[in-house]
């Protein structure tokens, strides 16, 4: 390979469970740009039962629309010379129901919670999460195990010089289930142990002939402290060599690409953990697929994820109707439905998975599902960053186990900085502003918050791109991945309608905005103002009610949405009145062609 | 992409299915390549290991479980009847001695010095598994199962509930248009495959079950009618082992829908004809649909499966699988290679169906599924 500076063409790959998406970066100058996106559908099922037929397709289709020479055959040809070749090529996958995974821990809030973070973190689904304390029989935990048939086992337990008989007893459980894998026979399943040092040796010799072990350092070496690093890259490291090179034609892939393929989610992770890096704010990522819906954070410094695996737009959209409830999805719907309609609607997209909206009338249907997804995928989220439970004043192990309720969110809406919405319902959305809106509906954003999206799922390519060049990665994230939708601004608090909520001064101009009223401030992509925002009493910017603020207000596509509705967000309780309003904002925002402002 | 379109459900004669029928572990298989089989008929067969029982022997002993080994009275691996005993203290000066005895019949898989806990595997539980249809079999899976094959009747419905069954076709309406009621719905329809037209109701569903139908087949079904039916709703399309004493396999959608002319039209040529029917459903992964399969006594010359991987092409069938023309069949008329603006200001590539009544409707080339016949 060339110096990492000399490198001119870059190809990524993404292996989704539907559809491949290749990327081609070129250097052009001195700094790295998107050339092309190509896609083609998944050949990880029957009848092609290889990857790398999909990769390919993918490639071809770049090929045709650059008319750039990437393959010869069907191998890439080396180095990049001319119109042809490329330096370096990287990859990542989601295919064939990407990582699933079982952890294990001795106490749920405390280890098993642990567990479950590294693997979230790593890319992972996590099927079950089983605990000495879950409650649940011996034998009961053994069937899930057979059941499930994960890909892989975390676990984990005891902090360093703790308990070693409870972890044992969850040894012995998966010893006793003997799980198989899910990707063919003849290979065993990976199990990573990061528990207390002092249990290895008995873990060992209760599983090491029945699974393949790895043993890495404890991921609660103390109450107080997470060290999640070793497990997590365990993690990739096994999903590389155990489970995705039993899955049909990844062998070849792994022969292919420059780096290690990544879980698309971890890649993802790492990109938004490199955003707030670099930038040294809070962020949050929401990726809505058709299965699933996952949340990225970092708030002070911490990374969190988690995926919601039953809430998702077309194969999991009657689970967000069952989740959520009739009432909640058909509050955010402008015209009148009965539950019948909308029930049967549900369940059609669900067993059609493929369709789109062909009338505003579905679309909207479709947007009201959506915000309910990113709701409750937000709460689950919510639930699961938090920080480490027992382990302000403890003392003793009793202690820690009253202390379970206080882990609090990590999540604080006031001080989040960034929202990045990525996934077909908001990537795609035939407007803008209906991506915008979503987000604000969902997410509920307090104070200043920047809004963007992912203009075609491109942060799983840079994400596993970073971790062998930086640069090219960064430079395309700012200049080509994210559409920059505008600012939020939302005040918390609630009045009656119709009273002053805030009054905001930009360049010497004054703009008054009601309680209850949704206003739209031109700001173009690219341009930044300074702003003074005054809340009335009933209103808190994040400085305390009635207490003025100054902020940098950046454009974008949609421009400056403000949002004087209130927090936490109430709609009218009067049906009649509640689509009033709904049409009103939505005119507000120019959301719709049919409800556009004139 | 190149073909943004949805791979119809199959709905054809003298079709050639092959089905593997396969053991959840291995086994023993019981039959040879090109016996024929009836559905009926058992082609392997199989034990599942036994159900896990634990023990906290230490605790219940009173002794530390380094020191377990000492009170076992049977070893790993042995055979135990239920109330056997399997460990025993001696207990202070011979005296309060405490008997362990076994809860279940099965084997001592392991005894944990470290817990002292013994796990105990229950009694091996055995698995079958039939050959589903009427047919030959053309394969052995070694250890695992077969392949059967047979010429069948192949209707492939989108949705359905609960697993395998098999029973005789019985239409129960004079038209597809016509909803399934109670009154349609009595005791002779015992053990048989009903077809129905439109809809059904709850009251319907419930008389079916009660009568003994084993399956119905019907063209669509109310959210609210099948969440009351189950009892719960559905979330994610993963079906087939719901337990509502009747496979239900719906053809066209949730709602009130026609039962198409052609799969009507098959099901009910085979009136008194033997039916092997699956409700199971699976969207994501493998799309598992559910079907109603009638092997053919006597078959004409066997189709040759149509290669629909290429696309939609023009003159083809379709039906229309979105709001606001679901259910629609029609003509494919024209395929414009551009991207077109729609209602929702979506740029999508579209094409032109051409509706049995003579009306052109202009729909997203994802909302439409090739009628496979």
């Amino acid at each position: 390979m060339k110096e990492k500076k000399d490198l001119k063409r870059i190809l990524a790959t993404d292996c989704g469970s539907t559809t491949t998406k290749a990327i081609l970066i070129e250097k052009k100058g001195d700094e790295y740009r998107l050339v092309i996106r190509g896609e083609a559908p998944t050949t990880v099922e029957a009848p092609f039962e290889d990857v790398t037929r999909g990769v390919l397709n993918a490639i071809r289709e770049v090929e045709e629309l650059t008319g750039r020479e990437i393959l010869r055959g069907e191998e890439l040809i080396y180095p990049a010379k001319g119109s042809s070749g490329i330096d370096l090529y990287v990859s990542t996958s989601s295919a064939g129901g990407g990582l699933q995974m079982m952890v294990a821990g001795v106490v749920k809030e405390m280890t098993a919670e642990s567990a479950a973070r590294a693997a979230l973190g790593a890319g992972a689904i996590v099927m079950d999460v089983i605990a000495t304390n879950d409650r649940r029989k011996p034998h009961r935990r053994i069937e899930l195990i057979r059941d499930l048939r994960p890909d892989m086992i975390l676990l984990s337990g005891g902090v360093d010089g703790g308990t070693v008989s409870h972890v044992v007893e969850l040894a012995e459980t998966i010893e006793a289930a003997d799980p198989q894998p899910r990707f063919g026979k003849g290979y065993e399943l990976p199990l990573i142990f990061a528990g207390n040092v002092d249990a290895r040796k008995a873990v060992k010799e209760r599983l090491e002939e029945k699974t393949a072990l790895t043993i890495v350092d404890n991921l609660r070496p103390v109450l107080e402290k997470e060290k999640l690093g070793p497990a997590r890259n365990a993690i990739h490291e096994l999903f590389m060599e155990h489970v995705m090179a039993h899955a049909p034609g990844y062998k070849k892939l792994m022969n292919w690409t420059n780096a290690p393929i990544m879980p698309t989610p971890g890649a993802v992770g790492s990109m938004i953990q490199a955003i707030a890096d670099k930038e040294d704010i809070n962020v949050m990522g929401v990726d809505i697929g058709g299965a699933t819906t996952d949340i990225f954070s970092v708030f002070g410094g911490a990374f969190n994820r988690t995926v919601s695996a039953n809430l998702g737009m077309s194969y999991s959209v009657s689970n967000v109707l069952s989740e959520a409830g009739m009432e909640s999805v058909l509050r955010w719907v402008p015209f009148k439905m009965t539950r019948d309609d909308l029930g049967n609607r549900v369940r059609n997209k669900m067993i059609r998975p493929t369709t789109v909206p062909m009338s505003l009338k579905e679309l909207k249907l479709e947007q009201a599902l959506a915000r309910e997804a990113l709701r409750l995928a937000l709460e689950q989220h919510k639930e699961m960053a938090v920080g480490l439970k027992g382990v302000q004043q403890e003392r003793t192990i009793s202690d820690a186990f009253e202390q379970v309720s206080t882990g609090i969110t990590l999540v604080d809406m006031m001080k989040l900085d960034l929202i990045v919405g990525s996934g077909g319902t908001l990537s795609h959305a035939p407007n803008r502003s209906q991506a915008a809106f979503m987000l604000v509906d969902s997410f509920q954003p307090q104070g200043i918050t920047k809004l963007a999206v992912d203009s075609i799922f491109m942060m799983p390519h840079l994400g596993v791109l970073s971790t062998v060049h930086k640069k090219a990665a960064t430079e395309v994230f700012e200049k080509d991945c994210l559409v920059w939708l505008g600012t939020c601004i939302a005040p918390v608090g609630s009045a009656p309608y119709g009273r002053t909520s805030i009054e905001i001064e930009i360049n010497g101009k004054s703009i008054e905005v009601f309680s209850g009223e949704m206003k739209l401030i031109p700001l173009d992509e690219g341009e930044k103002v300074k702003a003074v925002i005054k809340p009335s009493k009933y209103f808190d910017l994040g400085e305390g009610r009635g207490k003025q603020i100054e902020a940098t207000l950046r454009g974008g596509v949609v421009g400056v949405i403000v949002d004087c509705r209130g927090r936490p967000l109430e709609l009218p309780g009067n049906e009649e009145e509640r689509r009033e309003k709904l049409k009103e904002w939505n005119k507000a925002l120019s959301v719709y062609p049919d409800e556009k402002e004139r | 992409m190149a073909h943004a379109y949805t791979p119809g459900l199959k709905v054809t004669t003298n079709y050639k299915l092959r089905k593997e029928r396969r053991l959840p572990l291995k086994g023993e298989v019981l039959v040879d390549v090109s016996d024929r089989v009836k559905g009926e008929d058992i082609v392997a067969r199989t034990e599942l290991p036994g159900d896990v029982e634990t023990v906290n022997l230490a605790g219940k002993l009173g002794v530390i479980p380094e020191e377990l080994k000492h009170f076992m009275i049977k070893e790993e691996g042995e055979p135990v009847e239920e109330g056997e005993v399997i460990a025993k203290s001696t207990g202070l000066f011979g005296l309060f001695k405490t008997e362990i005895k076994s809860p279940i019949k099965g084997s001592i898989e392991t005894v944990s010095d470290i817990t002292g806990q013994l796990i105990l595997r229950g009694t091996p539980t055995p698995v079958e598994v039939d050959a589903y249809m009427d047919g030959s079999i053309v394969d052995i899976i070694e250890n695992e199962g077969v392949v059967v094959e047979s010429t069948v009747t192949f209707v492939q419905g989108i949705f359905g509930i609960g697993g395998e069954n098999r029973g005789i076709i019985q239409p129960i309406v004079d038209n597809r248009k016509e909803v399934v009621e109670p009154n349609l719905i009595d005791e002779s329809h015992n053990g048989k495959v009903l077809i129905g037209g439109s809809y059904v109701t709850k009251e319907a569903l419930e008389k079916a079950v009660k009568v003994g139908a084993v399956g119905l087949v019907v063209g669509g079904i109310g959210d609210e009618v099948l969440k009351e039916f189950l009892g719960y709703e559905i979330g994610v399309a993963i079906t087939g082992n719901e337990n509502r004493g009747i496979t239900i396999i719906i053809t066209e959608g949730f709602g009130k829908m026609d039962m198409s002319s052609h799969a009507y039209r098959l099901l009910t040529q085979h009136e008194g004809e033997l039916a092997s029917i699956n409700g199971a459903t699976q969207i994501r992964a493998g799309v598992l649909r559910p079907e109603v399969v009638i092997p053919l006594e006597k078959t004409t010359t066997t189709q040759k499966p149509k290669d629909y991987s290429r696309g939609v092409e023009i003159g083809e069938m379709v039906r229309i699988i979105r709001e606001p023309y679901f259910g629609t069949i029609g003509k494919v008329a024209e395929l414009p290679s551009d991207l077109e603006l729609i209602e929702t200001e979506s740029k999508v590539r579209i094409l032109k169906v051409e509706t049995e009544e003579g009306k052109i409707l202009t729909v997203p080339r994802a909302n439409v599924e090739i009628i496979e016949e």
